[in-house]
């Protein structure tokens, strides 16, 4: 995947608007052993060969369970981790090459959210030094106090919060201080990385209602890792479905979500429950077997297919596939699966295993054989 | 499963019968917290019920207070938990015990927290069945096995010997559950069982928790905060707030009519996956911590959008209105929009 062609209409969108522009981007972490001769001995490939372009002033949703490397590459894009291989290309500067005082620099367009407000907050700050730490530590003058407040202001806190301690402060609160700190330094990017999980359901709307308006206010990119679809859904205008290290589905999020095409979107989206008893007694769910494989030994051929209810006998297990386009889709709708036609058009059949039927009265219907 | 009519349950005796739960925090030199606060429900034999609430709604507490887990020092538990026409609150400890884990199970949110990290998985699901069933040896061993078996872990006879950080996540809470099965318990309460889980894993554990409770006729009590959860896996829904159940009824009238201000706001504030896009959310305001203590009047009145000033006049009484209880002076209209 890493040397795969982007799809010329990305490529034609990259020269026109493209903020940061990810091609190939590979993060493996070694894996040593040995007491007196360290030695690697494989390694473990969190990110391997990413492409994803974010669009200016438009939300990119990246989307993928636990351990898939989406935290990964978004601290890679910022580089927190060391990218392996790969270019990042930021406006027209290579985040790469940098180091030092010129990445420091740099960092001031890139700023992050993280998950849980309460560990990346230090309980021995005040709000007001929380706040004004970006602005010293970029040399920013003028009066902080007054950028601090306007700040609270932006993100719906009252002026008073800036004398107070991060425990003074409830789950949704200390998010918004957390939003507020990255952009004081007014950030063309930010990488939110699970951004509402670890907050209240009543609570979550209000932070993602937040980010949509600083968004309209401040002309902001965002990319927001999340590992829910519906949260994902609900913000983002392109959505990248990541499997075990790399990109399985890219598309804008309507037609994501109107007609996925990868098994694994597909099992993804049917796993979200639906506050709704009416939907859920009647939809048809597709359900994985396993866990996610180690991606310190990854399946060969497609990574997902160990558990894919799709799965092939031939070229599945035997040669990856690449990101590409599918007749009858927007050119932006990308898939990496070798038969993306076939089960659109009902040709390949899930393995009636795999299918949970709504109602369990019907079960007795036959189950249409798998095509093998 | 999906039972919808209820009617053969709501002829039988209730299984599970709270009254009146009640339970107090006391720390020295601080102030007492009432965590739960005068909840009753029944849970009838083959019923799945839904407590759902945010953190500090108390849904947690009441479990462990059913169970009889929460510290004897500085709680106080009031009411009566009837089990079986027994009153778990009053048993005898030693009784107690006897009826954890083979007539009532529970299984935890957190899998890692809790199977003990030093000891393999085998011994752990054996001692169950060594402690309520009397098997030994061999015969407890096979039994482990079996019941890996039918959690869907493969390869049982290995993962006996494994140890819980061997185990993934969902496979160590599917060793839980086989655990709580272990004696065929009548009531199963399972405590946020896919919290920590991804949803593909957590669609395989909410199939197999609906299999087992179909297959082996018990009850199951959901504590959970995710709607979606419960909408397609319980008969009846209680939604807690503050510690007081402030509705419940059927899923389907509370999911189709939400009649609580606080109902109807939680279902206008969750993304759905299957709604139009661009559709605004509407957050609840405030947050869970801005709560009225509910002797002064209702506890969400800070929150709520249909307050009136009665509501802060004095705590409102959970009424039943044929198809539900609840506990609010000016419900939501039937089929009215949730206000923004």
């Amino acid at each position: 995947m890493s040397d795969q062609v982007p799809a010329p209409s990305a490529e034609k969108r990259a020269s026109a608007d493209v903020l940061l522009s990810v091609r190939g981007l590979e993060v493996h972490f070694p894996i040593r052993s040995g007491i007196v001769v360290e030695r690697q001995v494989g390694s473990v490939k969190a990110v391997d060969g990413v492409d994803l372009d974010i669009p200016r002033g438009a939300t990119v949703g990246l989307v993928g369970e636990s351990g898939c490397g989406k935290s990964t590459l978004g601290r890679a894009i910022l580089r927190l981790v060391e990218p392996t291989a790969g270019t990042v290309t930021f406006g027209d500067v290579d985040v790469r090459a940098l180091a030092g005082e010129d990445l420091r620099r740099m960092r001031r367009q890139m700023q992050m959210v993280f998950q849980d407000p309460m560990a990346s907050l230090d309980p021995r700050q005040n709000v007001q030094s929380v706040l004004s730490e970006p602005l010293r530590a970029h040399g920013i003058g003028g009066d902080h106090r007054a950028r601090v407040r306007e700040l609270l202001d932006v993100v719906g806190l009252p002026a008073s919060a800036a004398n107070r301690y991060p425990h003074e402060f409830s789950g949704g609160q200390r998010q918004r201080i957390g939003i507020a700190r990255a952009i004081a330094l007014e950030p063309q990017l930010i990488v939110a990385d699970e951004p509402v999980s670890a907050l209240d359901v009543s609570i979550q709307a209000q932070v993602v209602n937040l980010l949509e308006e600083l968004q309209d206010r401040l002309g902001l990119t965002y990319l927001v890792i999340a590992h829910d679809l519906a949260v994902v859904r609900h913000i983002a205008d392109v959505v990248a479905v990541m499997y075990l290290g790399g990109l399985v589905e890219q598309a804008p999020s309507d037609d994501l979500y109107a007609t996925p095409l990868h098994p694994y979107t597909k099992a993804l989206m049917s796993a979200v429950p639906i506050p709704d008893p009416v939907v859920e007694d009647t939809r048809q769910r597709i359900l994985l077997q396993g866990d996610l494989p180690s991606p310190a030994d990854p399946p060969t051929g497609c990574r997902f297919h160990t558990r894919c209810p799709f799965r092939q006998p031939t070229r599945c297990a035997e040669e990856r596939p690449l990101l590409r386009t599918v007749a009858g889709h927007a050119d932006a709708h990308r898939v990496a699966c070798h038969w993306a036609e076939d089960i659109e058009a009902g040709r390949i059949l899930p393995a009636a295993s795999a299918v949970v039927d709504p109602d369990p009265v019907r079960e007795p219907d036959p189950q249409p054989d798998p095509a093998t | 499963m999906r039972v919808t009519d209820s009617e053969p349950l709501l002829r039988s005796e209730p299984l599970l019968d709270v009254r009146d739960l009640s339970v107090t925090f006391t720390r020295k030199g601080g102030p007492t917290v009432r965590a739960v606060d005068g909840v009753s429900f029944t849970v009838r034999p083959g019923e799945t019920v839904g407590l759902v609430g945010e953190s500090g709604s108390g849904k947690s507490v009441t479990s462990l207070a059913v169970m009889r887990l929460l510290p004897r020092r500085g709680v106080q538990v009031g009411g009566q938990v009837l089990f079986d026409g027994d009153d778990l609150l009053t048993l005898p400890r030693d009784r107690m015990r006897d009826i954890r884990g083979r007539d009532i199970a529970m299984v935890f949110q957190d899998p890692m927290s809790s199977l003990n990290p030093v000891v393999p998985i085998g011994i752990q699901v054996t001692e169950v069945l060594e402690r309520h069933q009397d098997l030994k040896g061999e015969t407890a061993r096979a039994a482990a096995e079996e019941l890996l078996f039918r959690v869907g872990i493969p390869d049982p006879r290995r993962r006996l010997k494994e140890y819980p950080h061997q185990l993934s996540g969902g496979m160590r809470q599917r060793a839980l559950i086989a655990m709580a099965l272990a004696c065929k318990p009548r009531l199963l309460i399972a405590d946020e069982p896919t919290t920590a889980l991804d949803v593909t894993i957590q669609a395989q554990i909410i199939e197999l928790l609906k299999e087992l409770v179909q297959d082996t006729g018990a009850s199951l009590v959901m504590i959970t905060h995710d709607l979606g959860v419960v909408a397609g896996l319980c008969d009846t829904v209680h939604v807690m707030y503050s510690g007081r159940i402030v509705e419940s009824a059927g899923r389907r009238e509370l999911f189709g009519e939400p009649r609580h201000p606080y109902t109807g706001g939680l279902l206008a504030s969750v993304p759905r996956l299957d709604a139009p896009r661009g559709a605004p959310l509407h957050p609840i305001p405030g947050s869970p911590t801005d709560v009225l203590s509910w002797h002064k009047g209702c506890a969400f009145a800070p929150r709520c959008p249909n307050r009136l000033d009665a509501c802060i006049g004095g705590p409102p009484r959970l009424e039943s209105l044929g198809d539900r209880s609840l506990r609010c002076l000016n419900p939501l209209e039937q089929n009215e929009e949730v206000p923004a």
